[in-house]
């Protein structure tokens, strides 16, 4: 377990590697597997710390190492005077970043693996950078989930970001990816700056970053049932910096438009793992977020919004890979939903469950893609069935587990989740309930317009087909494409182990009701709760006020309190639940696939008659229309007119004080020119104007000088004579 | 018979003294300029010696100054004459004239 550090440094020294020489040197074998391979040796490590902390009791599964000294002690204001800032490499391996890093490691591992065969038509340069920055987003995601404070956290987090800005823009020579890669990078500076604005009140609050001791102090202090404390305020600028990463409303808009990346990138990334960093994040906190609880009702909320809204858009979207990214969305906000009602291990849970389902059914839609030769449009499938049979039934475990059909993954999760949202709030759950069945239905549809029906794709020699003039034009680097055919065993063998992933995950957390003992619930508890010592002191304190409403979840009780209410909720009302909820996915498939697969004309008549709620929904509420009206174009609309301010006041005054400059340069040089010089000219001139004149009476002639002696001394003698 | 007077003498000298301007001013040839210039010497000369020897009757026979100062007058003359009659030689080596009009270099 002291060797933690390496799980994250692993990936980084692969993509340091394919980074500065494999762009130049390394062929497409070795940048692949050299990527592969740190990523194994990452996950092999995972594992075996994993099984390490698995050996040790549960009170004691934490272990924290110390890798180096980052920011020394600086003196900084506090709220109780003066304290240190400082923030040590540090990595904390407990049971909840123990699932994250097999997570991340694990199907980050498969992606790569997948990666190796859907990158095989990109030039050598390009295959390395690709893996490159695929390696550099395990190192910045697996530093993320084991960092040990706010700050390694941060790095991480912002190391995830760039990532994805990469590897969204990845085909940066296209203009709507690189579009798309800057507006995810925008949108995620917003959530940034709540996130960071979270960390400074941290550290103000607590005087230190340490997510244990931050997370001890927390427990300490009263919960703020009533009002809205510094506790409430860290809780909400951290859930703005959560909705960002995570793609919740109102900073969702980003990650539709990242499915311009290739597509493993939207597996691991936009599905799996770095879209969940908020979930995480808002779980690591799970002690300050039970202690405002006004802010785990607006996280609530939030989720389920988002849920039902993306679920909503996710049912008219025709690209594959945006209804995947929709449903992402909308099982972001179930996770969202989970934390919100206090239920932190069944959203991790259903994280978990969901990395494996979700990066399943990207996988296999990469899969469908790669088999059309790049066509997205689900209208331009079907009947894929027969042409990729494991895609297909490896996309219909992911798809079944999505739906929440037993006993695959996302069944025990959801319904979960359902369950204690049921205990703590009536609409919120309806709400839910209702995104399940949609969720059936549009998932259901994706499958039967993909894989069932009549083929609409284009044609391919030796295949008459009517689509003919579709011609081959979504159909890039190959030399002649052969229709649709299943993909290689590189990228089917990913498949097949996340299909046994999304069948097998859920087993994890069999809740008590299916005979079951929920062993993830248990396993995660401990890094929910405050550390023992404290504790006992909360616990201690609590029956001072145990007047108010929410004490009982004090203390880092908060977990524990649920699983206790659980238990004593009658076994009936969960049995119905999971009944109804199972039901719910039936009509919703049901109804899927009576419109697009027995009557396809149904889903056109839908369509007309619900015209204006249609195109609502196509146009995705036109949120982004909004968005571009306020915030892009008043961002735009401030630029510009500071760059007039700039043209006209600014540029105007230096331009101004230059023209000044040169125009009091010309008065000086016409003066010196003409008065100065003028002067000195005139001398010189008049000096010699006149000697001109009176060098005619130098004559040389000694005769001449003689005579003018002469009358000069007749002139003085006369003047003598005469004035005597 | 009248006696004669440093009048006379005088009158003798402004002869002499003005035929020797008058040489010096109208002649052409630069000889002749400077025996006139010899002339109004000599007019000094006279000058000297007649008012030397009108002082020896009136006051004394040891008031000879105005004699030896004519001595010296010829002296300086004899000296002149060999510099300038040099002078003349050698401008007529160069320009193969002595009329003065032609010396005329000393001017602008």
């Amino acid at each position: 377990m002291d060797l933690i550090w390496l799980i994250p440094l692993l990936p980084g020294f692969g993509a340091a590697l394919n980074g500065v020489v494999g762009i130049r040197f390394f062929s497409k074998r070795v940048a692949g597997l050299l990527a592969c391979s740190t990523m194994a040796l990452a996950l092999a490590l995972a594992v075996w710390a994993f099984v390490e902390l698995l050996g040790l009791p549960p009170e004691a599964r934490a272990h924290d190492v110390v890798l180096a000294d980052w920011i020394p002690p600086i003196p900084l204001e506090t709220a109780h005077g003066i304290g240190a800032f400082e923030a040590p490499w540090s990595f904390r391996l407990d049971p909840l970043s123990a699932v994250m890093t097999l997570v991340v490691s694990g199907i980050g591992f498969l992606i790569h693996v997948y990666s190796i065969g859907y990158m095989h038509g990109e030039s050598r340069g390009a295959y390395a950078r690709y893996f490159s920055y695929l390696n550099l987003f395990c190192f910045f995601m697996l530093t993320l989930v084991l960092g040990g404070n706010f700050l390694v956290m941060f790095v991480g987090w912002e190391g995830v970001g760039l990532c994805s800005y990469l590897l969204i823009g990845y085909w940066y020579e296209k203009k709507s990816a690189a579009d798309a890669g800057k507006k995810a990078f925008i949108v995620n500076r917003i959530g940034d700056w709540g996130f960071i604005l979270g960390i400074f009140l941290v550290f103000f609050t607590f005087g230190t970053l340490d997510f244990r001791a931050v997370a001890d102090a927390a427990a300490a202090m009263p919960v703020e049932a009533a009002g809205f404390g510094t506790l409430s305020l860290i809780c909400l600028f951290l859930f703005i910096g959560a909705t960002g990463k995570s793609a919740q409303i109102p900073l969702y808009v980003w990650l539709p438009d990242a499915m311009e990346g290739p597509t493993p990138v939207s597996a691991l990334i936009h599905a799996a793992t770095m879209v969940t960093a908020g979930v995480y994040m808002v779980a690591r906190n799970a002690i300050l977020f039970t202690h405002a609880p006004m802010v785990m009702t607006i996280v609530a909320v939030v989720g389920v919004l988002t849920a039902l809204m993306a679920a909503t858009i996710g049912l008219v979207q025709t690209d594959i890979k945006r209804v995947l990214a929709y449903s992402t969305v909308s099982q972001l906000g179930y996770m969202f939903l989970a934390t919100g009602v206090g239920a932190f291990a069944a959203g991790i849970f259903h994280l978990m469950t969901h990395a494996f389902f979700k990066a399943l059914l990207f996988l296999g839609s990469g899969s469908v893609i790669h088999a059309m030769a790049g066509e997205q449009d689900m209208r331009r499938m079907g009947s894929l069935r027969k042409y990729m049979p494991v895609t297909y039934v490896t996309m219909l475990i992911g798809t079944l587990a999505i739906a929440g059909i037993p006993p695959f993954a996302g069944f025990f999760s959801k319904d979960e989740i359902l369950f204690r949202t049921f205990l703590d709030n009536r609409l919120i759950w309806g709400l839910a309930a209702i995104t399940a069945l949609l969720t059936a239905f549009y998932m259901f549809r994706l499958m039967s317009m993909t894989f069932d029906g009549a083929y609409h794709g284009p044609a391919w020699e030796g295949h008459g087909h009517e689509g003919a003039d579709h011609g081959h034009g979504g159909h890039g680097g190959h030399d002649a494409w052969h229709g649709p055919h299943e993909s290689p065993r590189v990228m089917t063998i990913p498949l097949m182990a996340l299909a046994v992933g999304a069948m097998v995950a859920g087993f994890v957390g069999v809740p008590a009701a299916l005979g079951g003992n929920n062993a993830i619930e248990h396993f995660l508890e401990p890094s929910f709760t405050a550390s023992a010592a404290v504790h006992g002191e909360a616990v201690a304190g609590e029956t001072t006020e145990a007047a108010a409403p929410a004490a009982a979840e004090a203390g880092g009780e908060a977990a524990a309190g649920h699983g206790e209410e659980a238990a004593h909720a009658p076994l009936a009302v969960e049995w119905g639940l999971m009944l109804l909820s199972v039901l719910l996915a039936v009509v919703g498939i049901w109804f899927a696939r009576r419109n697009y697969v027995t009557r396809p004309e149904a889903s056109e008549a839908l369509a007309t008659r619900f015209a204006g709620a249609h195109r609502v929904l196509l146009n995705k509420y036109y949120v982004d229309e909004l968005y571009d009206a306020t915030a892009v174009q008043g961002t735009l609309g401030g630029a510009r007119g500071l760059w007039a301010f700039d043209r006209r006041v600014v540029d105007g005054a230096v331009d101004g004080s230059g023209w000044f400059t040169r125009l009091s340069a010309w008065i000086s040089h016409m003066f010196d020119k003409y008065v100065v010089d003028g002067l000195v000219n005139l001398v010189g001139w008049s000096a010699g104007e006149s000697s001109y004149a009176l060098r005619r009476v130098q004559t040389g002639l000694i005769q001449n000088y003689a005579l003018l002696m002469l009358i000069g001394v007749f002139a003085l003698l006369t003047v003598y004579l005469f004035t005597r | 018979m009248t006696p004669i007077t440093p009048a006379h003498y005088m009158v003798l000298s402004a002869a002499l003294f003005i035929i020797g301007v008058i040489g010096v001013l109208v002649r052409r040839n630069i000889i002749v300029i400077f025996m006139s210039i010899e002339l109004m010497l000599n007019a000094v000369n006279i000058n000297l010696v007649a008012f030397a020897r009108d002082w020896q009757h009136r006051v004394g026979p040891d008031h000879v100054i105005g004699q030896v100062f004519a001595v010296f007058v010829i002296v300086v003359a004899a000296a002149e004459a060999a510099v300038g009659l040099g002078i003349i030689l050698a401008f007529y080596r160069n320009k193969e004239t002595v009329n003065i009009d032609e010396m005329n270099l000393m001017k602008w």
